[in-house]
């Protein structure tokens, strides 16, 4: 159906592929990660290929995504925190690309499947947890023992903590899925009532103008949430590295 | 394809001064008319500025909700499994959904900063947080 809002998430396989019972096909979302990594690793490639001291314009726009990711890095972390600048920095561009490339019409949108955001926050927490525990040892475990809670509230603040803990990679996840998946519909809802009130003769031509303007301004909308969400990935990111990095006191 | 663009070549030394005088009062005048015509254009954009409004509560709203959705569902599937291998079906999900929803709305005041961040001890190092403006 033409004006269905969900059909633009299904999955299809392009080359299915079968190892031992498992389901490893070859998607159109898989086609759209690669299609992601290869045009933000092509873009920041080439523009940095033969660079000058006075940067081009493009050269410029990769130049300030760099110091932008490296400066909300270093707010965010501190100065140790530089060294997980690569995965945060190809995190970000992850992020912002395929939002951005889901922005096309007919295009799919990678970042509005929930298990490609969770795979992504779990990667986060899991380097949270591999360097902490191997940095800090047990004493990385003081990040759940908050400083000036009486004995007898310890197990149960400990308990919440733990759970509040647990859930960051959930709403990390949840929040860019859901910010993707809800701007979508949106968009096409409001374009299918376009399409629909224009077969309805000239009446209905006036009207479509209505709904018509708002596509367009949700455009714009769409375009702004598709940074802010690879903006705030990324910083929320820096938050709990810092907690990797420094926990406790 | 444009790289040459920066390194615009500057003016050729045999200019007269004169000319030189005549483009730079020139530039001053267009640069008076653009600072004033962008002073304009701000005022207007900070009167339109509702629209901005609504989508910044939308993306609250969204953050806000996350972050208690995260920590009541965290509770159950806890809750679940605790009942599960252990066979206290049902203690195990009613006291992780209730600790789930201290967690979520521990969450909710950790993102809007009222309370302070785990590991802070009140240091105040990380009481500043960039969350806050990034929603």
């Amino acid at each position: 159906m033409a004006n269905d809002p969900i059909h633009q998430f299904q999955i299809s396989k392009l080359v299915p592929i079968e190892i031992g019972g498992l389901d490893l096909s070859f998607t159109n979302s898989s086609l759209f990660m690669v299609g992601t990594v290869a045009l933000a690793a092509g873009f920041l490639f080439l523009t940095t290929a033969n660079r000058g001291l006075v940067p081009s314009r493009l050269q410029s726009i990769s130049e300030m995504s760099y110091e932008f990711v490296a400066s909300m890095l270093r707010d965010g972390a501190g100065s140790q925190g530089m060294r997980f600048f690569p995965m945060v920095f190809s995190l970000f561009m992850f992020v912002l690309v395929a939002n951005l490339i889901g922005m096309f019409p007919y295009f799919f949108t990678v970042t509005s499947h929930l298990i490609v955001t969770f795979a992504l926050a779990m990667l986060v927490i899991g380097t949270v947890v591999v360097y902490g525990f191997w940095k800090h040892g047990l004493h990385f475990l003081n990040l759940f023992v908050p400083s000036g809670v009486p004995g007898i509230l310890m197990p149960l603040v400990v308990m919440i903590e733990v759970i509040s803990f647990l859930s960051r990679p959930i709403s990390l996840s949840v929040r860019l899925f859901a910010n993707m998946l809800a701007g979508h519909i949106t968009l096409k809802v409001f374009a299918g009532f376009v399409a629909s009130l224009g077969s309805m003769g000239a009446l209905g031509i006036g009207t479509a103008i209505l709904p018509l303007a708002m596509t367009v301004a949700l455009t714009g909308l769409e375009f702004l949430v598709a940074f802010l969400q690879a903006y705030v990935f990324a910083v929320l990111t820096c938050m709990y590295l810092n907690d990797a990095l420094h926990p406790g006191h | 394809m444009d790289e040459k663009r920066g390194s615009g070549a500057p003016e050729a030394p045999g200019e007269s001064d004169e000319r030189n005088k005549d483009l730079s009062e020139n530039l001053d005048a267009r640069r008076k008319r653009l600072d004033a015509e962008l002073s304009a254009r701000r005022t207007v954009e900070t009167e339109g500025s509702s629209n901005r409004e609504a989508s910044k509560g939308y993306a609250l709203a969204v953050k806000l909700s996350s972050e208690f959705i995260a920590g009541v569902v965290v509770g159950v599937i806890l809750g679940y499994m605790f009942d599960r291998f252990l066979g206290t079906s049902p203690w195990g999900l009613i006291v992780f959904l209730l600790l789930g929803f201290c967690a979520g709305v521990l969450n909710v005041l950790r993102s809007t900063g009222a309370v302070a961040q785990p590991g802070s001890g009140g240091t105040g190092k990380s009481g500043a947080r960039d969350e806050d403006d990034g929603n």
